[in-house]
């Protein structure tokens, strides 16, 4: 059974079409990743998918098509995105981001909601020493463990992520995909959308390389990581120097 | 002048700052939060004034009409909307809001007018019919235009503020009212004569900005509209509808024009128009705050209260030159102050 | 019917109008005509440029006003009152906009409405402006001795006024400066980017539509011969806003459609709603504020559209240069450096984007500087071409420091860009958005574009447009709206209109993203046609193997500093590179 599944996906700026046809899964409790160069149309993809743009086409997630749905109602059903430009609110304290997080469960009436924030201080201990502090004051790193942190306070059963490796150091990247498997163990299903090519495949179980707004390869990891196709669109090593 | 009429005159000052004060931090929040700039907040001040006043005639109000038919267009067009999609409990809730909450109102008002000198239940029944016209506002005018430019939400607005008068005076017609609140009580404080309404204004006013503070700096819910202001995106992404919000905003600037305009019926003569100039007054000062800055803002619209109240005395036949005339300075010194220039890039 | 013969046709009508209506239609017709011009103004302002006056009425009303002081009490004739109204109006509106359109477009609306209030009550309390009851008796207009006492004679010289005004406009709008004007409307980096300075353009169009709502004031005030406050007032002003949002806001006759259908409404509704309603009161402002909700629901381009969609088609046609070819820049000596970055450092607040970067571009030479995602490549665009200022360190271009400069005056220096997110102006054609590259290559300004003095010159900038379109393949898409062409087209798009600024430095951002494997293969071609010709190309690439067969260097980034430098083989073979591009294993 697939925690998402996305059937014939297209999406448009005005005119311009920038995803044609676009057909993907993410299996249950476990990692997709879609990879490829800038401009191919990933970030559109995960925009798409959380109803932030509309799109032509079936977004099936668990039961129901969510394609009609608001992204104010895909949240509700348990569905984040960690976006590219994190998108934390920047003049309030680390510790209102995080509750905000909560914010429709909160709605609902959920009591255990400071359960979870310390659940996630324990997770980023950095955010706990920073919590009263704001989060434009934050460094690149602390930035994109708050915006996760912020989408965990959601309780998401499917987190999508674009580009968590972004502008971070080797230390931090490995830091927060180590945190990216741990959620997986926990059950949550996790769609990766990653330029960081070999990071991405190592801790994904499936992926998709997506090139020009067209899916033009797939398959398990491992295997993906082993295609001389994709190092090549990503060294430019096909196109030799004279 | 003598310093007792300077005292006198600051009372005055005062008493209109609040107001204005008041008016200001609604026009900020409503800004920050869905980036309308909400023209038609003074005609609250008209029609909680009016609907007031006809309560106190003995007569139910026509306001009771326009929530009525808000509610009906609203459950007509969200109502089938739901009902397509078989969300039957979506419905009923729509409708709870929409048509029984209004007749309940409507039912309340009815009471209220065959009761004339309860005066706190019909204070009450005014803020219950004007408060829920925000929210009806923002989901028949903005909500579809939600992510229009600034200027388009601007010139809603204006069209707004346009039939919100031309529905005063439909509902009202054409005469002045005054309002009674208080038994004219008075007290001698030193020099100056305190009166009971100007207190209670500036006392109302005073509560009234408090609750603010605490809903915007310790409520969820106020977090929310702040966490809407300062990034949209980043709101929507953790399930803060900006519906809610807009709803929200609207809520509050409505009950504050409503409460404004109960507060300066007892000492202004009210006309269906009147409540626009007064929050114009309230603009100025939240131009002064940059429209982003509550604390500026307040500040703002006190010195508009002192400007109008001074030059009420020495030329009053240019008050409202003078206190409209301030923005220029203001501009002036916000623009020789601001390097870059804003960008409003339209994507 | 062609567009000629239609527009004889209502010339005609609107001729002999006055020899066959009744009286009560030439008054209305004059009123339309009245506020045509001052809605024109705002199409112009709000429609095209953007931006938003509340305050339009109180500019009518100063003329109005002046005019009828200088008239009345000091018995100068109405002929040089014209003059002294408009006088007046230019340092007012030149003030007003100086100290509101720096500021975020909220300012001039919110600013407008603030004064134009202050301006009716004082019109409203000056004794010498007769206070609310007004000044009467205006003389009347004659025109050697023959008296325009009547409404039908006043008709032809409201109406002559009217359309000498919408055509100066229309051909302003179809101008070097018009193209500009169009662009203000979300395009301002990209304008200023090309050389536009867009705070002194905002200027020139808010003082524009001024002087326009001048002439409407002065015609009025000499027509009605009687001026009171009233029709002056805030709620004035905002029918003409409504005027121009209902008529349109890309075509300059917009204003007349909006200016009739509001005005023939309006007598409408004052006559039939009595009718309805017992009670009197100007009920039409329901309506009017019902009928503008409904319409920007829908659409926010007024009712233009439609009314075009009716019109005849008409093909364009590319007027041939009568005069020399456009001088075209002399490059610099190849090698001599060109570009210097040293030690260039950006920060947004604790976040360092670019520290310490120092490289350099040559004449002649095609540099990649490439990174990862968020390596900083971005920033240190911005910073070469003015858009952000850096913190610390130099940039130089031909030795002259410019890290202080505008994007402007980096423009004028023979710099060139492509936008990352493609950033052309949509409503215009393929060849508009080209020719907007050669802003700084034509001097005609807005009395010579109003008066079509600029034609030779306009003629050299669009076939210059046309000649670098043909040189990126779009020589067929001429007269397309840009906004038709594949987001691919659109790139080359922006590359022909850089080049239509004949720079000495190309910088590419991206220009590869997005881009098919063919069309890649085209730009390739023309960056090394453009090398060969001795044009520098900086080249910003996130698209290694689009990079690596063109360029002569490549600088990488990573994190914001520089990781390596040199050929492309060398950089192909360096661990850190691969590295950095692929990722670190987890």
């Amino acid at each position: 059974m697939s925690a998402l599944d996305v059937r014939d996906l297209s999406v448009g700026y005005g005119k311009v079409k920038v995803l044609h046809g676009l057909s993907l899964a993410v299996p249950e409790g476990a990692i997709a990743t879609v990879i490829g160069p800038n401009g191919a149309g990933k970030t559109t993809l995960l925009m798409a998918l959380m109803g932030l743009i509309p799109g032509r086409g079936a977004v099936v997630y668990g039961d129901r098509d969510i394609a009609a749905d608001s992204t104010e109602e895909r949240v509700g059903y348990g569905l984040c995105l960690v976006p590219e430009r994190r998108e934390l609110f920047s003049d309030m304290p680390v510790a209102d981001n995080l509750l905000l997080g909560a914010f429709p469960r909160i709605r609902r009436g959920a009591r255990d909601v400071e359960d979870d924030v310390a659940a996630v201080y324990q997770r980023f201990p950095r955010l706990q020493e920073r919590r009263t502090q704001l989060a434009g004051t934050l460094s690149g790193g602390e930035r994109q463990m708050l915006a996760l942190g912020r989408a965990l306070m959601a309780r998401p059963k499917l987190l999508m992520l674009d580009e968590p490796s972004l502008g971070l150091a080797p230390r931090i990247v490995r830091d927060i995909f180590q945190v990216i498997a741990d959620l997986k163990s926990t059950g949550v299903s996790i769609l990766l959308v990653e330029q960081n090519a070999r990071a991405a495949l190592q801790v994904a179980d499936y992926g998709y390389v997506l090139e020009m707004g067209e899916l033009v390869l797939e398959g398990p990891a491992s295997e993906l990581a082993a295609n001389p196709r994709v190092l090549e669109s990503y060294l430019g090593l096909a196109h030799s120097p004279e | 002048m003598s310093f007792n009429i300077a005292l006198w005159l600051s009372q005055d000052a005062i008493t209109n700052g609040a107001i204005y004060a008041l008016l200001a931090l609604a026009l900020v929040a409503v800004y920050t939060v869905t980036r309308v700039i909400f023209v038609p907040q003074g005609d609250f001040i008209s029609l909680a004034a009016l609907s007031l006043a006809t309560l106190q005639a003995g007569l139910v109000p026509g306001t009771v009409y326009l929530l009525i038919g808000g509610g009906l267009l609203i459950t007509a067009i969200d109502g089938v909307a739901v009902l397509r999609k078989k969300k039957l409990k979506r419905f009923a809730a729509i409708a709870l809001e929409n048509i029984a909450l209004p007749a309940v109102i409507a039912g309340a008002a009815v009471w209220s007018a065959s009761r004339p000198e309860d005066i706190l239940l019909q204070v009450a029944v005014t803020l219950a019919i004007v408060t829920p016209m925000g929210p009806m506002l923002y989901r028949l005018a903005f909500q579809p235009v939600a992510n229009a430019p600034i200027l388009v939400l601007l010139i809603i607005a204006v069209a707004v503020h346009y039939m919100l008068t031309g529905m005063a005076l439909v509902f009202f017609g054409g005469e002045g009212v005054r309002t009674q609140l208080l038994p004219d009580i008075s007290f001698q404080l030193g020099v100056l004569n305190i009166t009971g309404q100007s207190l209670a204004v500036i006392i109302t006013s005073l509560v009234l900005i408090v609750l603010l503070a605490i809903l915007f700096g310790s409520t969820v819910y106020g977090k929310a509209l702040r966490a809407t202001a300062l990034n949209r995106t980043g709101a929507r992404l953790v399930g803060i509808s900006s519906e809610f919000t807009g709803r929200l905003s609207f809520a509050l600037a409505a009950l504050i024009g409503a409460a404004s305009g109960i507060l300066v019926s007892p000492f202004t003569t009210i006309y269906y128009d009147t409540g626009f100039l007064i929050s114009l007054k309230g603009f100025v000062g939240a131009i002064i705050g940059g429209m982003t800055n509550y604390p500026l803002a307040a500040l703002g619209s006190l010195l508009v209260g002192f400007l109008e109240s001074f030059s009420s005395f020495w030329a009053s036949t240019f008050k409202e030159s003078i206190v409209f005339t301030l923005i220029i300075p203001v501009l002036l010194w916000r623009s020789l102050t601001t390097h870059r220039v804003e960008e409003d890039e339209e994507p | 019917m062609s567009r000629r013969l239609l527009l004889l046709a209502v010339l005609v009508l609107l001729a002999a109008a006055p020899l066959l209506l009744p009286d009560f239609y030439v008054t209305l017709m004059n009123y339309i005509g009245l506020a045509s011009i001052v809605t024109l103004g705002l199409v112009l302002l709000t429609g095209v440029g953007g931006l938003t006056s509340f305050g339009q009425a109180a500019f009518v009303g100063i003329s109005a006003y002046t005019s009828a002081v200088l008239t009345t009490r000091y018995g100068i004739s109405p002929w040089l009152s014209l003059p002294a109204c408009l006088l007046l109006t230019l340092p007012i509106s030149l003030f007003l906009g100086f100290i509101t359109l720096r500021l975020s477009g909220h300012y001039l609306p919110l600013g407008t409405i603030a004064w134009g209030i202050a301006i009716y009550f004082l019109f409203g309390n000056l004794e010498i402006l007769g206070k609310y009851s007004g000044i009467a008796e205006i003389p009347r207009l004659s025109i050697f001795g023959w008296s325009l006492g009547g409404g039908r004679q006043m008709y032809y010289l409201i109406w002559a006024v009217t359309l000498v005004a919408l055509l100066a406009a229309g051909n302003l709008l179809d101008s070097r400066v018009g193209r500009a004007i169009r662009a203000l409307k979300g395009r301002t980096t990209m304008a200023q980017s090309f050389g536009v300075d867009t705070n002194r353009l905002k200027i020139i169009l808010f003082v524009y539509a001024a002087l326009l709502a001048a002439m409407s004031g002065w015609l009025y005030a000499h027509f009605l011969r009687y001026v009171n406050p009233s029709p002056f007032s805030l709620n004035a002003s905002i029918e003409y806003l409504f005027m121009a949002v209902i008529g349109g806001s890309t075509q300059v006759w917009g204003a007349i459609i909006g200016a009739t259908l509001l005005t023939m409404l309006k007598e409408w509704l004052k006559d039939i709603l009595p009718r309805i309603t017992d009670q009197s009161g100007n009920y039409e402002i329901v309506v009017f504020g019902l009928l503008i909700v409904l319409m920007l629901h829908r659409t926010r381009e007024g009712l233009v559209p439609y009314f075009s969609a009716l019109l005849p088609a008409e093909k364009p046609v590319l007027a041939r240069p009568t005069t020399p070819p456009l001088p075209a820049r002399v490059q610099p000596q190849r090698g001599e450096p060109l570009l210097e970055v040293e030690g260039a450092t950006k920060r947004f607040g604790a976040l360092a984007a670019v520290s310490s970067l120092s490289f350099e571009v040559r004449a002649g030479e095609v540099l990649g500087l490439i990174g990862p995602n968020g390596a900083g490549k971005s920033t240190v665009f911005n910073l070469m071409t003015g858009v952000l200022a850096a913190n610390e360190g130099e940039i130089r271009f031909r030795g002259e420091r410019i890290e202080n400069l505008s994007a402007r005056a980096i423009a004028r220096r023979g710099m060139a860009r492509t936008f990352q997110h493609v950033n052309i102006v949509p409503s215009m054609t393929v060849l508009e958005n080209a020719a907007f590259g050669a802003h700084l290559r034509g001097h005609a300004g807005v009395a010579a574009a109003s008066l079509r003095l600029d034609r030779p010159e306009e003629a050299l900038l669009r076939h210059e447009a046309a000649q670098q379109l043909d040189r990126v393949g779009l020589g067929k898409n001429l007269f397309d709206q840009a906004s038709t062409l594949p987001l691919g087209s659109q790139r080359m798009l922006e590359v022909a209109r850089a080049l239509c600024a004949d720079p000495m430095l190309l910088l590419l951002d991206e220009p590869a993203a997005g881009l098919r494997y063919l069309e890649k293969q085209a730009l390739a071609d023309l960056v090394r046609r453009l090398r060969e010709e001795g044009v520098s190309v900086l080249l910003v690439e996130h698209d290694m193997e689009f990079v690596m067969g063109l360029v002569d260097r490549i600088v990488v980034m990573n994190f914001g500093e520089k990781l390596a430098e040199g050929s492309p083989r060398e950089i192909q073979n360096n661990p850190a590179v691969v590295e950095a591009y692929l990722g670190s294993v987890a």
